[in-house]
């Protein structure tokens, strides 16, 4: 249902009435946004010297910024490649027919989805301390990465199940009745093309992932971009300055990893050979530490009834935020 | 035709990520190896632990040199054990790891506001003191605490899990509004603003902050002397030689008014007043 | 095994009571600024569509903890919103629930607006027919519907913010996660006070889960 429905097409008094709330509204913002601004004016806090350091020292960038972010981005990679594969082996495990296999697999699958990576860091980090010889320069990093695979694991187990179960029942009864074998049909038939339809569900579990490493500069002082804040603050007493600065840095990028998510989504969907089936996560799904979500993960069933491809078909805006 | 780039493209995605499990290990085991770089005496270097953000004692600049009271002595007793200053490696060391990094010889020695504790004397061996410090308050300029009773009235700001906050708990001032940040920099805008009314932990590091010339005028110490802290420089437990070399190169700093230098320096815009040169009493 | 366990020293209750408080506080917050959202996004006023798009797509993209820490930085130390308290703790603890509903809010909002699409457009056609306002349509006919199929969704958005509540430690407010690192530092039972915590948080996301799920089942609107 799009929002049109839900109003009429406004006359010239609907007009002027929303013309009035638009007046208001952006009135209450600015006011706001003013006395916040003047505020931190009156504290001293959009001083040129707070700011500037940013604009004008390019070592800023080199030193903090940069070395952080690529931390960050480290991070993420690391743990969404190891977590990818131990997410499909559990999701396959979830699906076995045999309930050896199948209730431990839950079991897992529920328990580190019900904790919070917050949780899980800490805990990593003290483990690798007193049971490996892990060297502490690295250990943050193998704590956050550790933690942010055992999450995010679980969570992907759920993604890959259900974009086995989104394949329509066809392809599994025409591999069966070729004479495919259990693990051949997995592995041949339904694999392949679940991973097709995943891949804009795991690149918006990328940003969750993305946002979660912070986790590890706040708690484990893992030198990541959130970290990188507070060197610069040691250095300009700048922390607000700083901190808006890496918020807009973590905006950008999570921005850009969800536009690739939605474009490679659009041309999925778009695709001929495939199903044409595509998981997304919904945008409410992707929450930091935290997310437990998946069954609500959805699969969009395949556009039947339209004839072909046209090229230039718009995908529909399902998912699209 | 585009499908088959989508679908080539996500059965190489999936291979990646199989294969970069496996790079991925090797990865970490490989800056594991190369990155542990204690124990460089033959060739002249030192790899050294301080603290990365505490300014005046310990900070790392913009241009990647680092700066401090902390990094001063370090390289002065380098230099007296005949290493140079462009080949010194300073490494992070956060306060809970300073004794796992010199029992795993990740660094040949710490210099990071480091005090001597019969404690820590179990896990490592201390050489020393360079300097002694006390816990105190940091204060807007135009306040004043009398007393440590009065510390009870105050909203105090410290980090969370530091002996000082403790302290402060236990035993100074059970009463005080207190609440612990993961580092001493949060505290600093809501005491500059007025929200908060005292930031403590040991006055070296609070004169650090106050000598900042972001803050210059704004902060003074309040100056109670609430405990004794003899900073020291770790070394791996029971090396005596080592004990011996620094301690000289410590004696001698004091002697040729280096360490008068050093302090004013790095302290002197704060109007801190420092105890002198501490005696040497870590000796074998 | 469990002689660590020392309840004197460590308020372990108190600290799930306080993860409780917050969940249940910024729970209501963020469905309330989260249903002002979606209201937004879908009004006829272009100001507040685009107010909400962009409110919406920015927090989201910020990590909690970057957030948080902003409250008590931004607001309380520069700008002095003390959130009308008296003591600091109290203080922390109101900014730790205006960060997390303000975070937590725009998770909500997808789920509504996802919600909206289920209902049918029959719906709002029959009621504009009747007359009503737009705010009468959304009020009365669309988002009770909304809500009723946004239930598993909005079960999903309440556990992670469970799990969130760990945040708030970062700005000083006493809740499990703090207390946890606090007896990490000093007993030596790494593995069982780890556990400990798992299971604290399991107790309280696992019956979340259940009890909202059937709730899901039984208002769900049958289509």
């Amino acid at each position: 249902m799009s929002s049109s429905v839900l109003y009429d097409v406004p006359g010239p008094r609907a007009r002027s009435v929303n013309v009035l709330l638009a007046v208001l509204f952006v009135l209450v913002l600015g006011g706001a946004a003013w006395w916040v601004l003047d505020t931190m004016h009156d504290e001293g806090q959009l001083a040129a010297d707070k700011w500037k350091p940013f604009v004008t020292d390019g070592r800023v960038w080199t030193t903090f910024l940069l070395p952080g972010l690529w931390a960050t981005v480290k991070a993420a990679l690391l743990a969404i490649v190891i977590a990818l594969p131990l997410g499909a082996v559990l999701g396959i495990a979830r699906m076995s027919d045999h309930s050896w296999v199948r209730v431990p697999a839950g079991a897992v699958v529920e328990f580190f989805r019900a904790i919070p990576v917050l949780i899980l860091m800490i805990f990593a980090n003290e483990a690798y301390a007193r049971f490996t010889d892990v060297e502490p320069d690295n250990r943050p990093l193998y704590a956050v990465v550790t933690a942010l695979v055992l999450y995010n694991a679980s969570v992907l187990a759920e993604v890959v199940r259900a974009g086995v179960q989104a394949l329509p029942r066809g392809q599994t009864d025409a591999a069966l009745a070729v004479g495919m074998r259990k693990s051949q049909l997995m592995l041949y038939v339904l694999l392949p093309q679940a991973v097709t339809a995943m891949l804009p569900a795991i690149l918006s579990q990328l940003v969750v992932i993305v946002k979660d490493t912070a986790l590890g500069g706040a708690v484990l002082g893992y030198s990541e971009l959130m970290r990188s804040a507070g060197l610069i603050n040691a250095n300009y007493a700048n922390l607000i300055a700083s901190l808006t600065v890496v918020a807009v840095i973590y905006i950008v990028l999570n921005y850009l990893i969800t536009s690739f998510a939605h474009w490679l989504e659009a041309r999925i969907r778009r695709g001929k050979r495939t199903t044409g089936a595509v998981l997304t996560m919904e945008p409410h799904e992707q929450t930091e530490a935290g997310q437990p979500t998946l069954p609500t993960v959805k699969a969009l069933e395949p556009p039947h009834d339209r004839p072909g491809d046209r090229p230039g078909d718009q995908p529909n805006d399902q998912g699209q935020t | 035709m585009k499908i088959r780039k989508a679908s080539a493209l996500a059965a190489a995605v999936l291979a990646l990520s199989l294969t970069a499990t496996a790079c991925g290990s090797d990865d970490d085991s490989g800056d594991n190896g190369a990155g542990s770089g204690g124990g460089g005496e033959e060739a002249q270097t030192l790899t050294i632990g301080i603290k990365f953000d505490q300014p005046g004692l310990g900070l790392k600049t913009e241009d990647g040199t680092f700066t401090g009271f902390d990094v001063d002595v370090a390289t002065y007793v380098a230099k007296e054990l005949g290493v140079d200053a462009e080949n010194i490696e300073f490494k992070e060391s956060p306060s809970p790891e300073r004794e796992n990094m010199l029992s795993r010889g990740d660094v040949d020695f710490i210099v990071a506001t480091y005090s001597i504790t019969d404690e820590r004397k179990e896990k490592v061996s201390f050489a020393g003191p360079y300097f002694l410090a006390h816990q105190d308050l940091l204060i807007r300029a135009d306040d004043s605490v009398g007393s440590v009773e009065e510390i009870n009235d105050l909203t105090l700001c410290s980090v969370s899990g530091s002996t000082s906050a403790q302290n402060m708990k236990e035993n100074l001032a059970p009463d005080a509004d207190l609440s612990e940040f993961n580092t001493y920099s949060e505290c600093l805008s809501g005491l500059e603003s007025g929200v908060v009314d005292a930031l403590t932990t040991d006055d070296a590091i609070l004169a650090g902050y106050a000598a900042q010339e972001q803050y210059a005028g704004k902060f003074k110490l309040a100056g109670l002397s609430l405990s004794d802290e003899n900073y020291g420089i770790g070394i791996p437990k029971g090396d005596t030689e080592l004990q011996a070399d620094i301690n000289a190169a410590l004696e001698k700093m004091v002697e040729d008014g280096s360490w008068e230098q050093f302090v004013e320096k790095n302290f002197g815009p704060s109007g801190y007043e420092y105890e002198p040169a501490p005696e040497i009493t870590e000796t074998s | 095994m469990f002689d660590f366990l020392d309840l004197e020293r460590y308020d372990l209750f108190g600290a799930f009571w306080m993860t409780v408080q917050l969940t249940v506080f910024s729970a209501i917050g963020s469905l309330v600024w989260g249903t002002a959202l979606v209201a937004m996004r879908v009004s006829p006023v272009p100001v507040m569509r685009a107010f909400g798009t962009a409110y919406v797509n920015i927090i989201r993209n910020i990590p909690l903890t970057v957030i948080i820490i902003a409250c008590a930085q931004g607001l309380y130390f520069t700008l002095r919103v003390d959130m009308g308290s008296d003591d600091q703790s109290t203080a922390y603890f109101r900014l730790a629930v205006l960060g997390l509903s303000a975070y937590t809010a725009t998770f909500v909002c997808e789920a509504l607006r996802s919600g909206i699409n289920t209902v049918p457009m029959g719906q709002a056609e029959a009621a504009r027919a009747m007359g009503l306002s737009f705010v009468q349509v959304l009020w009365l006919i669309v988002l009770p519907q909304a809500f009723r199929s946004s239930v598993a969704p909005l079960t999903n958005v309440l556990i992670a913010l469970t799990k969130n509540t760990t945040v708030a430690a970062a700005i000083s407010v006493a809740e499990a996660a703090l207390l946890m690192k606090e007896m990490i530092e000093n007993e030596a039972q790494t593995l069982v006070i780890g556990l400990l915590f798992a299971s604290g948080f399991v107790l309280l996301t696992l019956p979340t889960g259940l009890v909202l799920g059937w709730v899901a089942k039984r208002v769900a609107v049958k289509r």
